[in-house]
């Protein structure tokens, strides 16, 4: 038995990697993006034992994991909320499918928003694809719940989705780990050939499978454990603590003891007959979630006709954002200490640009390109140069979704927007824009494509770009007239001539793309650094 | 035995890297440790901070609540001030003096010290002057460190192999610098905390 210190995406993967996993593919996306790195770095991965790769984006992901399982062994597909969007399709029908070697999905959601453009709560795309979902209190929890995930996933016939939020992703504890870890499944196929073939009349049978199984997860869930009725003598309240919410909730009591009975619920769907006990056995209730109200909108119902239900829905706790010890302290009625008050002095300090980041040069480039122009002509998308909406630049109109500069360019110019310009970096491009620039070029739309190519996935640590050394390629086998593809060096030397190059295909009634081209400076940093250490070595 | 602290500082000034020597150093003194930190977006440039708890009973919450924080430490002195809010009136602020400038409006540096020195426990400290003195002002952060270690409760050996654990793949050097910044700071908190 060996303990260690990981962050709780850590403890995913190492529970993952000591339950026998054999394949786990992701896409980086904060707050999820550990869990990858981890199985990448991990002996098992290095000495290909196990096999652990980043994917053009979390749809392909997914679906090699349901490859993996087809063929009967362990695997799993991480990322972050939204990215459970772009693998929306494969998602819900591998509820449908089954599986045939265990298959674990994991869903970080970044309630706050600390690094992303929603705060939805996956737990609902759980319910919507009629799946358990699990979703850990703690880091020793995450890492135990792989292996049971898995067992589950191969015991239900049916896959598993993992929820967890920024804080437990992103905090470290000790944790336990098995002394011995499980052997990967062998391979085989499935014994039922047709088990993956959605055709109607397949997929109308295994639906119906789906639903009788129902009851076996509902009933999974009273007695797996991760669900707790933990009684106490004061009836006047209940509460019912879902995922770390309950960690907040204990943090409020001296000793740890709560006097209210509690309904911890770390597994769903939730636990009917614990909550029906609660229910019965108080006077009104108080409903913690990390995430949207999930089971108070379930609990209330409709009329809303039953005991009283405090919880985000009657304003008790904020209606969005993350929960904390302190939030919880004022729902509990809890006297809050004076403490002292806030400096005036203090300013806001927003993430910027690194010095030295070639999405600098780039965008004073576009900016004086677009000048005569004025403002709004910019689509952007996701990464660090979303900070470009931002003082000094104010270059960009848009963030919507990976993919959306393009697409939403395409709309933009078919409207009447011109120039119409998209900003989009290079493994952004690779997860999504490329069949929005299809669109684009079947129709000759008129628009001015930036590839942003600083050779990484920068937002996420510098993780690999699919689109390094062919994105020109790409282009032109996609449709892109060669004589409208530029790559440029973004460096102030070269400003006035990349302006130039940029206002000219403005003027062009086609797709035109650009690629500023310059390593991340970041990686860059990092690459020389190691190599002033290897030398040190040596 | 009980010590909440919050690292407080600019992306890429290193708060990850103290943090990390502290959680190793609890660890290797049997103490239950819990470490929230801030990754993606805000570590371009935007103010990052640490939750760290270290507890000799298990610890729930990741976060600390309001008003029970033990120990400020500031890389930087206006991002010390960002979590004052959070500080246990009788817990201590201790922060580096050097400003990080990367926005247009940061607030007069005396304004800033001048809110330091209202808080009762204080130490405010040039790190990265004593950085450069020790060897580099790389390790500012590892200054500020040693100059918060007399209140950590955790005995100074443990953070010398926690340093060693961290930085020990870098070479001998690196560890050399960071112990004797370490020790500087310690030393620097020693003659403020005796002259009170």
């Amino acid at each position: 038995m060996q303990k260690l210190v990981l962050l709780g995406d850590e403890a995913i993967a190492q529970g993952a990697i000591d339950a026998g996993l054999t394949a786990i593919y992701a896409y980086p996306g904060t707050p999820s993006t550990e869990i990858t790195e981890y199985a990448i770095r991990s002996k098992e991965a290095r000495n290909g034992q196990i096999t652990a790769q980043w994917t053009a984006n979390e749809k392909t992901a997914l679906e090699a994991a349901i490859g993996v399982s087809y063929a009967g062994k362990r695997a799993m597909a991480c990322m972050k909320h939204v990215g459970l969007n772009v693998a929306a399709d494969p998602f819900m029908n591998s509820a449908i499918t089954g599986v045939n070697g265990g298959l674990v999905i994991v869903s970080a959601d970044d309630p706050s928003m600390h690094s992303s453009q929603n705060e939805q709560d996956s737990r609902f795309f759980g319910k919507f694809a009629q799946m358990p979902v699990l979703e850990p209190v703690n880091q020793q929890e995450a890492y135990d719940m792989m292996a049971y995930a898995f067992d589950l996933s191969e015991r239900l016939n049916i896959p598993v989705l993992m929820r967890i939020t920024t804080r437990l992703a992103h905090s470290r504890a000790g944790v336990q780990c098995v002394s011995e870890k499980r052997q990967q499944n062998s391979f085989g196929l499935p014994k039922d050939s047709r088990q993956f073939v959605l055709l109607p009349s397949i997929a109308r049978r295994n639906y119906k499978m789906l639903l009788n199984n129902w009851p076996l997860i509902e009933q999974e869930s009273e007695i797996s454990g991760f669900n707790e009725y933990i009684d106490g003598t004061d009836k006047s309240l209940g509460i019912i603590a879902t995922g770390i919410a309950f960690n907040y909730l204990m943090e409020n009591f001296e000793n740890r003891v709560i006097p209210f009975p509690v309904v911890r619920i770390s597994q769903y769907p939730e636990p009917t007959e614990m909550i029906r006990k609660l229910y019965d056995s108080v006077d009104k209730i108080l409903i913690l979630e990390e995430g949207y109200p999930m089971i108070e909108d379930r609990l209330k119902g409709t009329l809303n006709t039953g005991k009283t239900i405090h919880g985000r829905l009657d304003g008790t706790i904020s209606r969005d954002g993350e929960l904390n010890p302190t939030i919880i302290a004022k729902a509990l009625n809890k006297h809050i200490p004076e403490t002292l008050p806030p400096s005036d002095v203090v300013v806001s300090r927003p993430p910027a640009l690194c010095a030295g980041c070639p999405h600098i040069d780039s965008y004073n480039a576009l900016n004086e390109a677009l000048a005569e122009a004025g403002q709004g002509h910019v689509l952007a998308d996701i990464g660090c140069y979303t900070l470009g909406a931002l003082e000094p630049f104010m270059a960009v109109n848009s963030c919507v979704d990976m993919g959306a500069s393009i697409t939403m360019a395409k709309g933009a110019a078919d409207a009447g927007l011109h120039p119409a310009v998209a900003v989009i970096g290079d493994s952004t491009f690779t997860h999504s824009g490329m069949t929005g620039l299809l669109d684009a070029i079947i129709h000759q739309t008129p628009i001015t494509v930036v590839i942003l190519d600083n050779g990484t996935t920068g937002m996420t640590g510098g993780q690999p770009s699919e689109a390094t050394g062919r994105l020109e390629d790409i282009c032109l086998g996609l449709g892109v007239e060669k004589d409208h593809i530029h790559v440029l060096n973004p460096i102030k030397k070269y400003h006035d001539e990349n302006v130039a190059i940029i206002k000219k295909e403005f003027d062009y009634q086609g797709v035109s793309v650009i690629i500023p081209r310059r390593e991340c400076i970041v990686t860059l940093n990092a690459r020389l650094r190691h190599i002033k250490a290897q030398k040190a070595k040596s | 035995m009980k010590t909440d602290i919050i690292l407080g500082g600019v992306g890429g000034q290193g708060i990850l890297s103290i943090s990390a020597i502290i959680g190793t150093a609890a660890v290797e003194k049997g103490l239950y440790v819990k470490q929230a930190e801030v990754h993606g977006m805000s570590q371009r440039g935007g103010d990052v901070m640490s939750n760290l708890r270290l507890s000799s009973e298990i610890i729930y919450s990741d976060l600390i609540p309001k008003g029970q924080v033990d120990i400020i430490i500031g890389v930087e002195p206006m991002e010390a001030l960002r979590h004052k809010a959070m500080l246990n009136p009788e817990g201590w602020l201790v922060t580096n003096s050097t400003p990080f400038i990367n926005i247009t409006n940061y607030p007069e540096l005396e304004d800033v010290y001048a809110e330091v020195r209202k808080i009762k426990n204080h130490i405010l400290i040039d790190a990265d002057a004593i950085a450069k003195q020790v060897g580099s002002v790389r390790a500012s952060n590892v200054v500020m460190l040693g100059a918060a270690a007399p209140f950590l409760n955790i005995p100074e050996d443990a953070f010398f192999t926690a340093i060693q654990r961290i930085f020990g793949s870098k070479g001998e050097d690196v560890v050399q610098l960071n112990i004797d910044a370490f020790k500087a700071g310690f030393a620097e908190a020693q003659k403020v905390i005796e002259s009170k």
